[in-house]
Order: C-alpha cells, then structure tokens, then sequence
C-alpha cells in the first residue's frame, strides 16, 4: 500500500478530476492518493466524483488559504 | 429469495454515457468537445465522440497540413483542412493567427490545451469513431487516423452505441 501526492491548485476544469482520476487508475487497490485543491470546483467535484465511482474518500482538511487536502482510497 | 434480494440481482446496472458528434473541425468546438468528453469519463461515463466531414481532421495522423487521402481533390483538400494543429477557430480566425493566440492564452493560464484534452481523452480511454461516409468523400483510410481511433462507423451502429445515453452535435 503506497500514498501517492497529486497537486491540481494550478488546474482547472475538467483538468482538475480528469487528472485525479488518471492518477487514481493508475494505483493498485488500497493504494492512496493525497489530492491538493483548491476551494470551489474542485473541493465540491473532486471529492463527490471519486465518492460516486466507488472510491473511498478518508479525509477531507484545509491546509492553508483556499489549499485543501483530500485522501482518497482506490 | 428476500424482496432486496431480488432487487439486487434483477436491477440493470446503468452506466451513464455520453455520445459526441464531433462535425464541425474547428478548435473552440473541438476544445467544447474533448473539455466535455474528458469531463464526463473523468466522472464515470461512457463516452463516444463520432468524428465526422470537418470533425475527421482532428484524428488525423497528421497533425500539420499534408496532403491526406487518394486522388487528387481529397489530396488537395487534405492539404488545406490539414490536422489537429491546424485546426481554425470558428470566428474570428485571422488566417489562423487566433488558434496560435488561444494555444498561447490557455498555456499562460493554466487552462488544459487541445492536444492536453485529446492526450486526456486517450487515458481514459474515450471511444473515438470514425464516420465511414465522409471518409469515402474525403477518401481517407483508418490508417490515416491515430491508433486510438476504435472502428469505422456508419448511421445504424452509432445510433446503436449511442442509446441509452445523452448525444451532443458539436
């Protein structure tokens, strides 16, 4: 099991869960991937989209400013 | 069997799917296009996108101007409706000066480019078709066309792989 650390503050839409989810595909289960996004379209789709396709999403908590950290379990 | 039982093997499992058809070859529709293909594949869609006439010039080979395709006037029309980069915006061109300034402009703010959208739509493995008509006009091969381009298709099995779904004219 490995964590794996993708930064999308600098994407924007549909960069933004286009790019989770090809990091996502490419991890083996129980794998996790540490999403940094920032507020908005991204903190309300990326969580939810992942959530919707069967991954699981541990934590979701602010880092600083509009940066957030979103765990997510494939 | 119990009632939830019942309802679990019976239920039809429903993938949401998307269907495209990608007409017209220009770069903003082009960009409308692949930004929604992307999108939805990236959230659990199936997607299609049935290139066709103009829209064919997106999955070329050859991205540049070259002269595709069997005799003479598909050559020639290859040539000047060239690839992916060479693709015109739909107003406001510029005699292509525009599709180089909204490359730039897209870069400079971290806005996804055409090819970075198409690369995208490869890794997940969006499904790309090619119209089997227009390519009989335009006298164009599936060799012509990128790997990832799946089949050949006609009107029937486009309507066939597209039910069940949302279809876009593009």
């Amino acid at each position: 099991m490995s964590t794996v650390k993708l930064d999308i503050t600098k994407e924007h839409c549909p960069m933004t869960f286009v790019k989770t989810k090809i990091a996502l595909s490419k991890l083996q289960s129980g794998d996790i991937l540490e999403v940094l996004l920032v507020e908005g379209e991204p903190l309300q789709n990326v969580p939810r989209s992942s959530r919707e396709q069967g991954f699981k999403v541990l934590e979701v908590s602010h880092v600083e400013g509009q940066i957030h950290k979103v765990l997510i379990e494939k | 069997m119990e009632t939830a039982d019942i309802l679990k093997t019976t239920q039809p499992i429903v993938q949401k799917k998307l269907s495209i058809i990608s007409f017209s070859g220009d770069f903003d529709k082009l960009v409308a296009a692949f930004t929604l293909a992307t999108g939805a594949a990236a959230v659990g869609y199936e997607v299609n996108i049935f290139f066709t006439f103009w829209g064919l010039d997106a999955i070329k080979k050859k991205q540049g101007r070259a002269f595709v395709g069997t005799g003479f006037l598909p050559k020639l029309f290859g040539f000047f409706m060239g690839g992916l980069r060479s693709a015109p915006v739909s107003r406001l061109n510029f005699c292509g000066l525009s599709p180089k300034i909204f490359r730039y402009l897209m870069r400079k703010k971290n806005v996804a480019t055409l090819e970075e959208l198409v690369e995208a739509a490869k890794a997940l493995e969006v499904n790309l078709y090619a119209c089997e008509m227009a390519m009989h006009i335009l006298g164009l091969q599936k060799s012509d066309f990128i790997h990832e381009v799946k089949d050949v298709l006609g009107v029937a099995t486009f309507l066939d792989i597209s039910e069940g779904g949302r279809t876009l004219f593009i």
